[in-house]
């Protein structure tokens, strides 16, 4: 997906928004699968650096990286 | 049967139409049933009959397609853009971006898809989900299960073996104590064992002098066959250059092999050099042991005829420096102590320890400047030869001596006896080592056959686990390096390997606490016995010295005077001593040890005076 707004760098946003672009539409379609009323509402995913959040929508995908607070 | 109606008619009526009328029924035959004939038949019962009622099923065959997989790297590319923008360009870009941002659509989006990141956001600022909650509770699982350990393989000398090889040797072959065993160093897959036989003067025709080296994964034919000229005794790898061992002969010599040869067995089997008859040992080599050094060459080796030689393997034709081994340090070589084993701790290149036929156990330094101080000091405590000596691998100033039937444990600094030992058992001991990961976990095997393991911080009085490995005694013991598998060597030449279980290799919580704790308990409690006994010698001593004067010195006091006085002091004692007892009582059990050494001593203390006084007192009746 295209990058509308950010504050990291060009190349690591274009990163950030392909994968996690491809992570949401499969996140979602598991989601579905198991029950079709169903659908995504947020996504979060926790590494050991930091938790990558994503709120999606049906147009568009708001992405925020946070550092928790260990 | 036959049933026969006969019907008749004339020819003339033949053709005339027939009417047919109902008649009733008429029996023809009646045949009743014949019960005689019953006897041709036998009753059959039961009957089987068989009935099925199943569900009716079919066959299907399934193949998932197979999935190939395949890595590919991504490469991200701004993609996405509308067909009209060039996504190179900076203004287009922007101007796009721009334009979404004014989208109504997007603009509510944006403020619903904001609040509920938001949420999520605080809620990770305000707590945090995924830490450790039970991180401590992991670390207290207790092992319950019960010590136990099984035999992963066991060892023999396959007979059959010399008789494919060598068909001229006498079938029976006498079957060789295995005296020593190696580890491998670092792969410890393979183990190095010394083939010997041990009885004096036993007919050694038939017995050949091979001594194998084992690769656990074939326990049936040995990987390596080593052929001295005489068999070896004790064998070690060498832990730098672990392609060389080095063996101590029964005549004296040493020999270094490599065994370098997965693909050339007979080469590797003949020792590289052997060291000269003249200046070797006179006696069996019972220990030999690698040195620390920076060429990884230097060994040095101990023997019953009472030397202990340094090697170079490179140049075996002399030995680099000797020690002999005579407590009364001058070096005679009448008076030397037979060596049986030896021990060295790499850590402490200088000094090393030796255990002696006689039950002593010498330390000494290597570095000292004369010969007679070579010898630091000794440690009596064995009734027979001391079969073997390991220092702590954690505590390097522990160590553990076997000999004749108990297993002891020194501190180097109480020379006068040992710190803790074992009960005396039925059957001599004859081999012991310490666990190389639990610092209170040692071994030690039995004549009888048995492997006992001992763990002191859990049973004092008994081993925790005592095994019967086989019937015949067991002469040699190894532990393997990771602290798992044993490797026992018995009399006839079996090799047993045990897996003991996890409980023993597992270092349990505080453990090392503990056993410093109880380390440091005991050689307190030998200290304060070894002070009293000094000061108990001493006025021995300065008593049998000073009778003469007692003599004069007594009219100092009145008789009567001094009575009453040792009279009150025995009862203020005794009085103290109860209420002491009467005190230790209600504590815990550690506090108890402790009160019980220091109380011991006062106690003791007390009751030396007390003798004294009586001592005294009839003196003075005597002078009175």
């Amino acid at each position: 997906g295209i990058p509308i707004r950010t504050n990291l760098d060009n190349s690591t946003t274009v990163q950030y928004a392909g994968l996690l672009h491809q992570l949401t539409m499969k996140a979602r379609s598991t989601v579905r699968d198991i029950d079709p009323q169903n659908d995504l509402t947020f996504l979060r995913i926790r590494s050991k650096k930091h938790e990558i959040m994503v709120a999606p929508d049906k147009e568009y995908l708001l992405i925020v990286i946070q550092n928790p607070c260990e | 049967m036959e049933i026969i109606y006969v019907y008749t008619r004339k020819r003339s009526e033949f053709g005339r139409p027939c009417s047919f009328s109902d008649r009733p029924a008429k029996v023809s035959v009646d045949i009743p049933p014949d019960p005689g004939m019953a006897s041709g038949f036998v009753l059959r019962n039961p009957v089987d009959s068989s009935v099925q009622h199943t569900s009716d099923m079919s066959e299907h065959e399934v193949n998932t397609e197979r999935v190939e997989v395949e890595s590919r790297g991504v490469n991200h590319v701004e993609g996405g853009w509308p067909k009209d923008i060039n996504p190179q360009e900076v203004e287009q870009t922007i101007r796009f971006r721009k334009k979404v941002e004014k989208d109504e659509n997007y603009i509510n989006t944006i403020a619903h898809l904001g609040a509920l990141m938001e949420h999520c956001v605080k809620q990770n600022n305000a707590i945090n989900v995924y830490e450790e909650y039970f991180g401590e509770e992991e670390v207290a699982e207790v092992e319950d299960e019960p010590p136990s350990a099984k035999t992963i393989n066991v060892i023999s000398k396959l007979t059959s073996f010399f008789d494919v090889l060598l068909p001229k040797r006498d079938p029976n072959v006498t079957k060789r104590t295995a005296t020593h065993l190696s580890w491998h160093p670092n792969t410890c897959k393979k183990l190095a064992v010394a083939y010997s036989s041990l009885e004096f003067q036993q007919n050694m025709k038939e017995m050949s002098f091979d001594s194998y080296i084992w690769d656990l994964e074939n326990p049936n034919k040995p990987e390596l066959v080593l052929k001295p000229s005489s068999p070896l005794v004790s064998l070690e790898y060498n832990p730098k250059d672990s392609h060389v061992l080095v063996g101590g002969c029964y005549n004296g010599q040493m020999a270094p092999f490599p065994s370098q040869a997965y693909w050339d067995t007979r080469k590797g089997g003949l020792p590289v050099e052997m060291s000269t008859v003249e200046f070797s040992h006179r006696d069996p080599v019972y220990g030999a042991i690698w040195l620390q050094s920076k060429t990884g060459t230097e060994c040095f080796s101990a023997s019953t005829d009472g030397q202990v030689l340094w090697w170079d393997i490179r140049k075996l034709s002399e030995p680099t420096d000797t020690l002999v081994l005579d407590i009364t340090r001058k070096g005679l070589l009448e008076n030397a102590l037979g060596a049986v084993t030896l021990e060295f701790e790499p850590t402490m290149p200088t000094k090393f320890m030796v255990g002696t036929e006689q039950g002593i156990v010498i330390a000494c330094n290597r570095k000292a400047k004369t010969p007679s101080e070579k010898i630091t000091s000794t440690y009596s405590g064995h009734h027979g030869p001391v079969c073997a000596l390991a220092r702590n691998p954690f505590y390097p100033k522990i160590f553990l001596t076997v000999g004749d039937w108990t297993a002891r444990i020194w501190s180097e600094e109480t020379k006068e006896s040992s710190i803790m030992w074992t009960k005396y058992h039925l059957s001599y001991l004859t081999d012991g080592c310490w666990s190389t990961v639990r610092p209170a976990v040692f071994f030690t095997t039995r004549s009888d056959g048995t492997l006992d393991v001992w763990d002191f911080l859990f049973k004092q009085n008994d081993p925790s686990l005592s095994l019967k490995v086989c019937d015949e005694p067991l002469s040699s013991l190894r532990l393997q390096d990771n602290g798992c598998v044993v490797g026992c060597g018995s009399k006839l030449g079996t090799v047993t390997l045990l897996e003991i279980s996890s409980g023993f290799c597992t270092l349990q919580r505080n453990e090392k606490n503990l056993v410093n704790a109880m380390f440091e308990r005991e050689t307190k409690r030998e200290k304060i016995l070894e002070a009293r006994h000094r000061e108990m010698r001493l006025k021995e001593r300065a008593r049998s010295e000073g009778q003469e004067m007692e003599v004069e010195e007594m009219p100092v006091e009145s008789p009567h005077d001094v009575l009453e006085r040792t009279r009150r002091e025995f009862f203020e004692v005794i009085e103290a001593e109860l209420q002491r007892r009467a005190r230790a009582e209600t504590q815990p059990l550690h506090g108890k040890l402790k009160d019980h050494a220091g109380e011991e001593a006062a106690a003791q203390g007390e009751e030396t005076q007390l003798p004294k006084d009586r001592e005294e007192e009839e003196e003075e009746k005597d002078a009175a």
